[in-house]
């Protein structure tokens, strides 16, 4: 068989790589830079059978699919900064029912509507902790059009698998992009769906011990009966104010990522052998600085580039020990710091860190980011 | 022939820029196998407003995704040739609408008359972006012609075949007199 290689944009990407992972629903409303994710599922998820729901606003998009992938589906919403700020409230409701969807945001600049079609990195942190309240975070970045199909086909394999939302964070840079990309042939990438319960409804609890992670769940209207409610609740789902029932709903929140983070972390390393400099940098910032890395090693620079492809959990032991190990840090990011004041947080060391920051809706150029290496040689 | 080159399609918005740049990578990526990258900047507004499309084409891997070194510029108004010809290369292929680009401020600029034959000769002034990538085709050899002519074809609307070959031939033949 010939092999399928087309050129497409990150975002058609994400769609390709939604309908790859078995997405049956899409509930949204269209919002630049991530329309052409809501145009390609339109298109798309009729001709197999799923459904795609334009909703009157983001909350609704985001209402839709929790609603749906209680109900079994595969199902996911893509925005952008106002629509993910729109979302933050339902978004900690998923966090809290457990219910398994994948979030795309499209980064553009802000705050407010800020650039609608310029790119920005700045919603990390809104990522994190946009919803209020303790709650787990899983946010994958991808740098590449590649990249932006597989993570999305991850995305849903851990929302199924954490049984919580996942947020696919990419850019416009990288959402806009287009590049040639082999599309994978069905079978070639791993594919999760969570198990459903076997025990008989009378015995089954909707959030049992060893349900939280990998578990078996059930979808409604399957003849399993269970309550869902974003109050702090029991097994059964059933709003609770008991203190050891609180604290265990917390901990098993907590425990998700907690116990989780080797299976969950990725962090992809580029001349990192013999560095004395590292670049530290994620989704449309990292393509500016694997150019300059590379005209830096061509001037003999011993310079490397540290890229985690799962930003939330933020991968710690990794880039401490990147941190003991080399001289100089650099941050590269299109924010005024979101990254960096993570990095500062974990350098017990106190090894120099330099940011080299844009945010005016351009990438950084490589030369940028070259100039802040060579200044550390100096 | 070399190994890497920028490309930028500009013009005001609603001209087919982007359209342009799409065809160009997707000839030069799928269909002549090398590495390519497209990207696009525009305004908030559909039409109007400078718009630009870049494809950078290369045999080895491309990284960053935007042009800093111009090798070819089409620009396809007046605003667009003065906002995004700044950066070209010394031996930069500049090409411009004849009709659109009065005021050159560099010598050596190639001057074609894009829309006035897709006007004319097409009778769709939408089509001069086809005209102007087969110029582009037919002076720099940045992409092969078979691979230009697959990739068009797979991109427009079912009906304008004809059309779009038709353009594709007044390109190359624009292209062909501007090289004597």
């Amino acid at each position: 068989m010939s092999k399928d290689i087309r050129l497409l944009q990150g975002n058609e990407a994400c769609a390709l790589g939604a309908i790859y992972a078995g997405c049956d629903f899409f509930g949204g409303y269209p919002i630049t830079p991530s329309t052409e994710v809501a145009e390609e599922m339109a298109l798309m998820l009729p001709k197999k059978g799923g459904k795609f729901i334009q909703m009157e606003d983001e909350i609704a998009g985001i209402g839709t699919i929790l609603g749906a992938a209680a109900a079994g589906a595969k199902a996911m919403t893509a925005t952008s900064g106002p629509g993910f700020s729109l979302m933050m409230e339902l978004l900690g409701y998923g966090c809290m029912a457990e219910i398994p969807c994948v979030i795309v945001n499209v980064q553009r600049g802000g705050p407010s509507t800020g650039l609608p079609t310029k790119g920005a990195q700045a919603d990390m942190m809104q990522a994190r902790w946009g919803t209020h309240g303790d709650h787990p975070t899983i946010a994958l970045c991808p740098s590449s059009v590649e990249e932006s199909f597989k993570l999305t086909v991850k995305a849903f394999n851990l929302a199924e698998k954490f049984r919580m939302p996942v947020i696919l964070l990419l850019d416009e840079f990288i959402g806009h992009m287009r590049e040639k990309m082999q599309m994978p042939a069905p079978g070639e990438l791993e594919l999760y769906t969570h198990p459903q319960p076997t025990v008989s409804p009378a015995e089954y609890t909707h959030y049992g011990d060893g349900s939280s992670v990998g578990g078996p769940y059930a979808s409604m209207g399957s003849g399993y009966r269970f309550n869902i409610t974003g109050l702090t609740h029991d097994q059964h789902g059933f709003p609770t104010g008991r203190s050891d029932e609180i604290q265990w709903k917390m901990d098993r929140l907590k425990d998700k990522i907690e116990k989780h983070r080797p299976e969950l972390l990725e962090v992809d390393q580029e001349f990192m052998d013999d560095a004395e400099i590292a670049v530290f940098s994620y989704g449309g910032a990292a393509r500016s600085a694997q150019q300059a890395i590379r005209e830096a090693r061509a001037r003999g620079i011993k310079v490397g580039l540290v890229r985690p492809t799962t930003i939330w959990p933020f991968p710690d032991q990794a880039l401490e020990e990147i941190l003991r190990k080399v001289k100089t840090v650099i941050v590269a990011e299109i924010s005024q710091g979101q990254l960096l004041g993570e990095i500062q947080r974990l350098n017990q060391t106190h090894t120099k860190v330099i940011p080299v920051q844009r945010y005016d809706g351009e990438m950084l150029t490589p030369n940028e980011v070259l100039n802040a290496i060579v200044e550390v040689t100096k | 022939m070399k190994n890497r080159y920028e490309i930028r399609l500009s013009g005001s918005g609603g001209q087919g820029m982007i359209t342009a740049g799409i065809i160009l990578a997707e000839a030069a990526g799928v269909y002549d196998g090398k590495n390519v990258v497209q990207s696009q900047s525009y305004g908030p507004e559909a039409r109007g407003g400078a718009s630009k499309a870049e494809v950078i084409i290369s045999d080895k891997e491309i990284f960053y995704p935007k042009a800093t070194a111009i090798d070819i510029l089409l620009a396809m108004t007046q605003e667009a040739w003065e906002k995004y010809s700044s950066d070209l290369n010394p031996d930069a292929v500049a090409i411009v609408d004849s009709w659109y680009v009065k005021d050159l401020d560099k010598p050596g600029v190639i001057s074609l008359p894009l829309s006035q034959k897709a006007r004319e000769e097409v009778g769709l002034e939408i089509i001069a972006n086809v005209i102007a990538l087969a110029a582009i085709a037919q002076i720099t050899g940045v992409v092969s012609r078979e691979a230009l002519e697959r990739s068009l074809l797979s991109r427009v609307p079912k009906g304008t075949e004809e059309k779009n070959r038709q353009a594709l031939e007044i390109g190359f033949r624009l292209g062909k007199e501007a090289k004597k």
